[in-house]
């Protein structure tokens, strides 16, 4: 499974994951705050300038991540401007820029390793209070290496519905494709127990 | 435990991958992300504190930046996005659907899922978008309502679906819809 992360290393990929997702709550939170456009534009001007900082290739990637907010920023655009209103039309679109951008950013330059870390910590103190933070950990995985597996049996159910009809298949492989997935549920389980359960592993480790 | 754990996993990853399949097409040609679809199955078969974490579970790998949104997108830039109040919407629109199939327990199954669906996957999940997106566009709950009108009729069309396909699923083997057991 691919993630999002950027291949192109840069300084940000060295920076702590945390530490760029507090920052990145808390600019979103900023941006939020004000309805200035030129806040707003500087505001989109830094953020260019940590993508330029990053380098051409990682601009475009960034650019190409962008391109599901052109029909909100048109309608934005005919809305303001039928109706007016040209600097609040303007503080809409820069802030959904900037803040789409920045946490872009953040995404593309922190591996999936370590975002799983964060997350890990994050939920830690649920583990004081008895909850089962390993299974969360564990599901994770299991979501990631079933994805592919639920693409392809999609793929198969698709490719034997087309050997006995001329008709497209259509939603009538969904159903099928649950039936699978809960005997892999099934199976997953099974084989979970059989190893001792995910509970064990929990009580024997001292953290 | 683990049997609740596993299909928790199973179903988040056939949201993912309801949204990465690109061939679903309707009878009548009309290609449709057949993910939010998979949010009602969610409630539906699991029921409503399975559904609504299998749907948590998929949006936490969505924010640790899988692109496994219909059209490839995801990372945290899904979640400050015009779009992002539908996400917020998805785990509580899983488990209204489930709760709903869980108590109401007269007449055929198609037709109370498909009930469920419209309050839940649509009612319960176009208030939270609609809410977020007047948020983020900076319009009244009015105007972003006339905004998402258009995309109501395709929903209730998989609110009808999933109806068909959790009967044909508790025809085939009944001891799935965990919903109902």
């Amino acid at each position: 499974m691919i993630s999002l992360t950027s291949p192109v290393e840069t300084w940000a990929h060295r920076l702590p994951a945390g530490a760029k997702l507090l920052a990145l709550s808390l600019l979103t939170v900023a941006l939020f705050l004000t309805d200035r456009p030129e806040v707003l534009a500087a505001a989109l001007l830094a953020v260019l300038a940590l993508y330029l900082s990053a380098g051409a290739t990682f601009l475009r990637q960034g650019a190409a991540h962008l391109r599901m907010l052109w029909p909100f920023l048109l309608l934005i655009a005919l809305w303001h401007g039928l109706t007016g209103q040209a600097q609040a039309g303007l503080a809409i679109a820069l802030r959904l820029l900037a803040a789409l951008a920045l946490a872009n950013f953040v995404t593309m330059t922190t591996r999936l390793t370590d975002m799983i870390a964060v997350l890990t910590r994050l939920l830690a103190p649920l583990r004081r209070i008895g909850l089962p933070t390993r299974a969360v950990e564990l599901a994770i995985a299991m979501v990631l290496r079933f994805t592919p597996m639920l693409v392809d049996n999609g793929r198969r159910l698709a490719m034997s519905w087309r050997a006995r009809s001329p008709r497209r298949p259509g939603w009538r492989i969904v159903m099928p494709m649950a039936a699978l997935a809960l005997d892999d549920a099934d199976h997953v389980a099974e084989a979970l127990r059989a190893r001792g359960g995910i509970m064990t592993e929990t009580h024997d480790r001292k953290d | 435990m683990e049997r609740n754990m596993t299909q928790i996993a199973l179903f988040a990853a056939l949201i993912a991958a309801l949204g990465l399949i690109p061939s679903l097409t309707l009878a009548f040609g009309v290609p449709i992300t057949a993910q939010s679809m998979g949010i009602m199955l969610a409630g539906a078969i699991l029921g409503a504190r399975r559904g609504a974490l299998a749907v948590l579970l998929f949006l936490a790998l969505v924010a640790l930046g899988l692109p496994l949104l219909a059209g490839g997108r995801g990372g945290l830039g899904a979640f400050v996005g015009p779009t992002s109040g539908f996400l917020v919407g998805w785990p509580v629109a899983a488990f209204v659907t489930g709760l709903i199939v869980e108590r109401l327990r007269t007449g055929p199954l198609a037709v109370s899922v498909t009930l469920a669906s419209i309050i839940g996957g649509i009612a319960v999940m176009y208030g939270f978008g609609i809410v977020g997106m007047s948020i983020v566009l900076d319009k009244t709950l009015v105007e972003c309502t006339l905004l998402m009108a258009a995309f109501i009729p395709g929903d209730i069309i998989k609110a009808v679906l999933t109806g068909l396909i959790t009967q044909a699923l508790a025809r085939s083997r009944p001891a799935s819809i965990l919903s109902r057991q």
